[in-house]
């Protein structure tokens, strides 16, 4: 057999997906980083260190809105992993019960949002929450409750946790999703087993299955913080570039793409912008390896 | 008796929790769609009721349709998502074959430097890529967005594929290699018709992000020829905020066919959420 000597098939069937993913995927993020540390002076690029780090750190136009932004941006974070992924394990625990009927209806029914696109989302509940239409006041007056209306995408301090809340709904079908699937895998013997020592029901969960799942939690918490610290769409569509109110729904995601594409009348800066998407990947790193090292190693995983 | 009772209690319970979110999440997709059917009057007097034979009107529709550029948005969309879906799964197939299949030095290297992309968004790299893109006169053409979203979509493919192709027995293989089979032969013909499932399911998973994508459409290819569907509906709407019939009506068209994909994916997809492909 003349196995030995050739392996270019292994090459072959490597090539293309690494070809692809070095080229429009690593690469750019290097050179990013790479661009970051340049300028632009009379049309011709030149190198000047760290010196757009420091505008965007040490300028207060920029720091400003840096900081805002990357405030902005923890919030929406807080609030996913305060309500999105509680409302998701709770209606994952719920929809795990061997007894529920419609369990599929009921799933399939909760996932609708997460198919959506952002623009579509973002319009809709803009529209849903306009005062000009009214559906929400109408709605709270249904319970008793017309007075608590304002405009809240038009306030600034409301309209960032509308939005996350906005997003949360959205989104609350793929913790949802995970946690259910984590709860089907857990045997049937170590629930009889509590039952056995008198362990049911709401305790039960607390005591045998949360545990359990305690890693596909944290799956869960690392995704949705890559997610937020990247997300951008959906404010875009609700909110436009300028991330209004007065930038009071601003996160990293618009920030970076004012400053990279413009708008308006400032002309677009691919440096600074450059800039702020390496400030992105070293916060979205840092997170990833607090993840991996802090949290992934103390959770242990349970093999079935 | 008493156990029986609080059965009952804890039933109604949960199908009340359950109902009561169903709805949540349900009621502004309804909202929308039923008043984009209505009279403008009626979408403002009564915008909970259903259209009746004095409300309904397609005006909204009728706008859209005269104005908008519907029909080239969906072709972009269906064009990019489909393409970038067979490259995702032939590249990523190939490469998980590669990589479960061949011992070879650096295959773990080779694994770990590919599934770097499952955590770090691609995003964060649009500035050099928007270059990459002027610099090889790919702005505002399909191809642009489709080599991103294979890029985007290859890490997780060849993750969840390569799991798949490592419990492919390897009898199978080997009596293929005896009979005299080429590697490709066997890759082609044995191995890819075995992870027929999984393919689905990567499918699946890298359907809904693509086509729902406003980023890269915003910036690599904004161009009315080139315009993708969310994109499309994203100016439309801006556009046209003041004609409530027109704004409905262009969301209602943005969502069918999202919703159409997803009755009839849904399953796949669930079933591979659920299998713990993304574990």
């Amino acid at each position: 057999m003349q196995r030995a000597g050739s392996r270019w098939h292994i090459a072959v069937f490597l090539a293309p997906a690494v070809l692809v993913y070095t080229a429009v995927m690593i690469f750019p993020l290097f050179n990013t980083m790479r661009l970051a540390l340049y300028t632009r002076i009379d049309q011709e690029r030149v190198f000047v260190g760290l010196q757009n780090f420091q505008t965007l750190f040490g300028e207060t136009v920029w720091s400003e809105q840096f900081w805002n932004a990357l405030g902005n941006n923890l919030w929406f974070f807080a609030i996913h992993m305060l309500v999105q992924n509680p409302i998701g394990i709770a209606l994952a625990a719920i929809l795990s019960h061997p007894k529920l009927r419609f369990a599929a209806l009921y799933r399939s029914a909760i996932f609708i949002p997460t198919i959506l696109s952002f623009v579509i989302v973002g319009f809709a509940w803009k529209l849903i929450l306009s005062p000009i239409w009214g559906i929400a006041p109408t709605m709270l007056d249904f319970v008793g409750l017309k007075s608590l209306f304002a405009p809240w995408l038009g306030k600034e301090a409301y309209a960032l946790t509308t939005l996350a809340l906005i997003s949360v709904w959205q989104f609350v079908g793929i913790p949802m999703m995970l946690i259910y699937a984590a709860l089907l895998s857990i045997p049937e013997e170590i629930i009889e087993a509590g039952e056995v020592d008198g362990i049911t029901g709401m305790s039960a969960f607390w005591k045998i299955k949360l545990p359990l799942i305690l890693p596909s939690i944290g799956i869960i918490s690392i995704l949705t913080f890559v997610g937020n610290f990247n997300a951008f769409d959906l404010i875009y569509a609700a909110q436009g570039a300028l991330a209004g109110p007065n930038y009071s729904t601003d996160i990293l995601g618009t920030f970076m793409y004012r400053t990279f594409f413009g708008f308006q009348l400032q002309l677009g800066d691919p440096h600074m912008g450059s800039a702020i998407a390496s400030s992105m990947f070293l916060i979205i790193l840092i997170g990833v390896c607090i993840y991996l090292f802090a949290i992934q190693t103390r959770l242990r995983r349970y093999q079935f | 008796m008493k156990t029986q009772r609080t059965n009952v209690f804890s039933a109604v319970l949960m199908h009340g929790a359950l109902i009561t979110y169903t709805l949540i999440a349900l009621f502004p997709v309804f909202v929308i769609l039923i008043n984009s059917f209505k009279k403008r009057k009626a979408i403002f007097r009564d915008p909970l009721s259903l259209p009746d034979a004095e409300t309904f009107s397609l005006i909204g529709y009728e706008t859209v349709l005269k104005q908008g550029q519907f029909f080239s948005y969906f072709q972009n969309s269906m064009i990019v998502t489909i393409a970038s879906l067979f490259f995702i799964l032939l590249f990523g197939a190939m490469a998980a074959y590669a990589l479960s299949e061949y011992r070879f030095r650096g295959n773990k290297w080779m694994g770990l430097y590919l599934a770097l992309g499952i955590m770090i968004p691609i995003r964060i790299g649009t500035v050099a890529i928007l270059d990459l893109m002027v610099a090889t006169g790919l702005v505002n053409t399909l191809t642009a967005l489709i080599l991103v979203y294979i890029a985007q979509g290859l890490p997780l493919a060849v993750f969840i594929l390569s799991e798949f192709m490592s419990q492919v027995s390897d009898d199978l293989k080997n009596a293929a290699r005896v009979d005299g089979l080429s590697e490709y032969t066997i890759f082609f013909r044995i191995v890819l018709p075995l992870v027929r499932p999984a393919m689905a399911t990567v499918a699946v998973f890298n359907m809904i992000p693509i086509w729902n994508d406003l980023w890269f459409p915003l910036i690599l290819a904004p161009a009315e020829a080139t315009k993708t569907l969310t994109l499309g509906s994203q100016v439309f709407i801006g556009q046209y905020v003041t004609n409530w019939n027109a704004v409905l009506s262009a969301l209602s068209m943005a969502i069918l066919p999202v919703l159409i994909l997803y009755v009839i994916f849904s399953r796949q997809l669930i079933r591979g959420i659920t299998s713990g492909a993304v574990k």
